[in-house]
């Protein structure tokens, strides 16, 4: 299990007569390599439970495991280690940093790290390149179109070879067809890398792509489901590293210095559009 | 880490080039206005300090005064100018030859010369149409010295001419000037000089070039230059004999202070008991110290005028990061969804409050030294800045930038960044 939640309690003006119970006990395991999408309502504590899986809030109780590591009532700083090393997020408005290059976005996860800027130039050239936007490394984010930005952010999560990818209705803002280039990046992402992807959606369809379907209204866990796309997944989790069809899982997770030739496209994906 | 962060602030400021210039003014009208007057200031006193050391900065006068009073000894030092309203010393309570001769050998090889100097009044030297304005001086030999005398031709009063108490005189290049205009040299040449009593001939045997320090304001034609003649000479129809007033020229690699201070007890002891009178003994540079000190109190509060508008634009600075950081709260958000400390956001703002006021700071140094060295020229004094003027602004305005900037740069790194995604 790469999170763990145990009954996970967040509530709001604690002690007030307006207290306000946004999360309402949630216990919910997700495991290692999985695409998992969170689906609800606007008010049904999506956003909360977002905020509280990126470390970007800390639960009023309960008790929160990312990769083995109690989250739940650590320091702002410590959070913020957190984010860095073990989380990548993708947002619906991009949230690109203004006035610098695509290039220096992806590198920015490496920069707070404290990575060299040789080692930081390499691994951001190697992501942007997974995403197809080698040839935009140097545009500013004004100078991208949504589904662009969508995959210079796509590239800045991963930097950091994160334990979790947490897309926050990361489609929201594109039109239908730049949307499903997007969830193609997603699906190639978790199949070929095994990365795990929590995707946070109000959007069933959008939902229906992912292997496993969460539902929550209300603050509470009212849905649990597999939808059966893991099966049809042509590598499974346990694929041998020289599958014929993709790159070696380990290429993305290993130092910059992997050999160039497994940050290249796999033949089957050279086809999609990206 | 340091880098970056500069790289990116000067980024920023090319993003919103005219905010950024104009939150750099205030700086730079702050720096510019304190190195002007910084510049001013260290001009005019090396100007008023040159001026002195012409006079002699190892000149100690000892000069007889009313005790009470605080007359100050220099006047005694200028020919034809003395102190009206004051009551005159009888012969017993002025400086006496044998006190001279005293200290003489008291003070040994400390003592370079004793000048000493009488004053004979106005007078006018006349050659038909052509005519001269003089005050007549009698003077010893040491006089020379004392006063940085620079000789044009001839040569100064010499014992020779104190012994002999003849009637030779050394003129300014000005009194020449007047009196021969058609050239040649007038050393050897007799000139008639008419004083209030009677008239006297003088001649000519050396030329001096007279000093503007202490000029007076007619024109050159009727200008009063010294006539120096021998002290013995001057001194012929007077009853009195002895000194209200001498110079003595410490040696040259003497500590002028500590001389001073021996003097002063060397000649309060001849003063002890009288009711009536006592010496000063001071040298130069007690008053050019005075001299500098002033200059400095009126530098001072000028620099306090420009830091004030250093503060304002401190305050203008510090008012601009927080609307920068009011703008990017989305970037601090995400910066910190990232993973960036709070340590690290503070830095970021930090260091871009301090790219703007540094920068600023350069330009006003630039600005300010320009504009020192042009008011220096127009009143005709030396320019000199100091390095250390010019690190200290720039250090002083680039501490202006972590001053100012900390109060933003705190605000942004405890934005929470949940809110901070969130702003719109």
């Amino acid at each position: 299990m790469v999170i763990e939640l145990k009954g996970i309690v967040k509530k709001y003006f604690i002690g007030k007569p307006n207290e306000l119970s946004v999360l309402k006990g949630m216990t919910l395991g997700i495991e290692a390599g999985s695409f998992v999408s969170i689906v609800g309502q606007s008010g049904s504590g999506k956003s909360t439970l977002m905020n509280i899986l990126g470390a970007l809030d800390r639960p009023t109780e309960g008790e929160y495991l990312l990769d083995g590591v109690a989250v739940a009532q650590l320091q702002d700083d410590e959070l913020s280690q957190i984010r860095n090393q073990k989380i990548g997020f993708v947002f619906q408005t991009f949230n690109l940093i203004p006035r610098i290059s695509a290039l220096a976005n992806v590198e920015l996860p490496l920069f707070y790290k404290g990575a060299g800027r040789r080692e930081r130039r390499e691994r951001a050239m190697e992501l942007l390149r997974l995403v197809g936007m080698e040839d935009r490394m140097e545009h500013q984010p004004n100078e991208l179109s949504g589904g662009q930005k969508q995959r210079v952010a796509i590239a800045r999560s991963l930097a950091n070879n994160p334990s979790i990818v947490l897309a926050d209705e990361p489609t929201g803002a594109l039109d239908t067809e730049t949307g499903n280039m997007v969830m193609d990046i997603f699906r190639r992402i978790h199949r070929e890398e095994r990365r795990t992807i929590v995707l946070i959606t109000h959007n069933e369809e959008l939902a229906k792509q992912t292997d496993r379907i969460i539902t929550i209204r209300d603050g509470q866990i009212v849905g649990d489901q597999s939808t059966g796309n893991k099966a049809a997944t042509p590598v499974p989790p346990t694929a041998s590293p020289v599958s014929p069809t993709a790159a070696p899982a380990s290429c993305l997770l290993s130092p910059p210095s992997s050999p160039a030739s497994c940050l290249l496209p796999p033949p089957s994906y050279q086809g999609v559009r990206l | 880490m340091i880098l970056e962060n500069i790289r990116l602030a000067l980024l920023t400021m090319k993003a919103n080039k005219t905010r950024a210039f104009l939150t750099m003014l205030g700086i730079i009208i702050g720096i510019m206005s304190i190195i002007t007057i910084v510049v001013i200031g260290d001009a005019l006193t090396d100007s008023v300090s040159g001026n002195f050391d012409a006079l002699g900065k190892n000149n100690i006068t000892i000069s007889v005064r009313e005790r009470g009073t605080s007359g100050s000894a220099m006047m005694a030092n200028f020919p034809g100018r003395r102190s009206q309203n004051a009551k005159t010393p009888e012969t017993d309570d002025l400086l006496t030859d044998q006190m001279i001769a005293d200290m003489r050998g008291a003070f040994g090889e400390d003592v370079a010369g004793v000048s000493m100097s009488y004053s004979g009044g106005e007078a006018q030297a006349r050659d038909g149409a052509r005519y001269a304005n003089v005050a007549v001086s009698g003077v010893n030999a040491d006089y020379q010295g004392a006063n940085n005398i620079t000789m044009l031709a001839g040569s100064f009063i010499a014992q020779r001419d104190l012994d002999s108490k003849g009637n030779v005189a050394v003129v300014s290049d000005k009194f020449v000037k007047n009196m021969f205009p058609g050239g040649g040299s007038p050393i050897g040449k007799e000139v008639k000089v008419y004083r209030s009593d009677r008239i006297e001939i003088y001649t000519i045997i050396g030329e001096y070039e007279s000093s503007d320090a202490f000029a007076g304001t007619a024109s050159e034609r009727d200008e009063t230059t010294a006539f120096y003649i021998p002290l013995t000479t001057a001194k012929q129809d007077v009853l009195e004999k002895n000194f209200a007033s001498i110079t003595v020229i410490g040696a040259e690699d003497g500590d002028v202070q500590e001389i001073t201070e021996r003097l002063e007890r060397f000649f309060a002891n001849y003063y002890l008991g009288n009711k009536d009178w006592q010496v000063n003994v001071s040298n130069l540079s007690s008053i050019l110290d005075t001299v500098t000190s002033i200059l400095g109190v009126i530098q001072l509060a000028f620099a306090l005028i420009g830091g004030i508008s250093l503060l304002v634009g401190g305050i203008g600075v510090m008012n601009i990061m927080v609307v920068s950081v009011t703008e990017r709260t989305r970037e601090i958000g995400t910066r910190k969804a990232l993973g960036a400390l709070n340590g690290q956001i503070q830095l970021q703002f930090v260091t871009e409050a301090v790219i703007i006021t540094a920068i600023g700071g350069v330009l006003g140094t630039l600005l300010g030294v320009s504009l020192g060295a042009i008011a220096a020229k127009v009143l005709g004094a030396p320019l000199s800045v100091s390095p250390l003027t010019i690190l200290g602004s720039v250090g002083f305005s680039a501490a202006i930038g972590v001053g100012f900037g900390l109060y933003p740069a705190n605000k942004a790194a405890k934005l929470d960044p949940i809110e901070a995604l969130r702003y719109e």
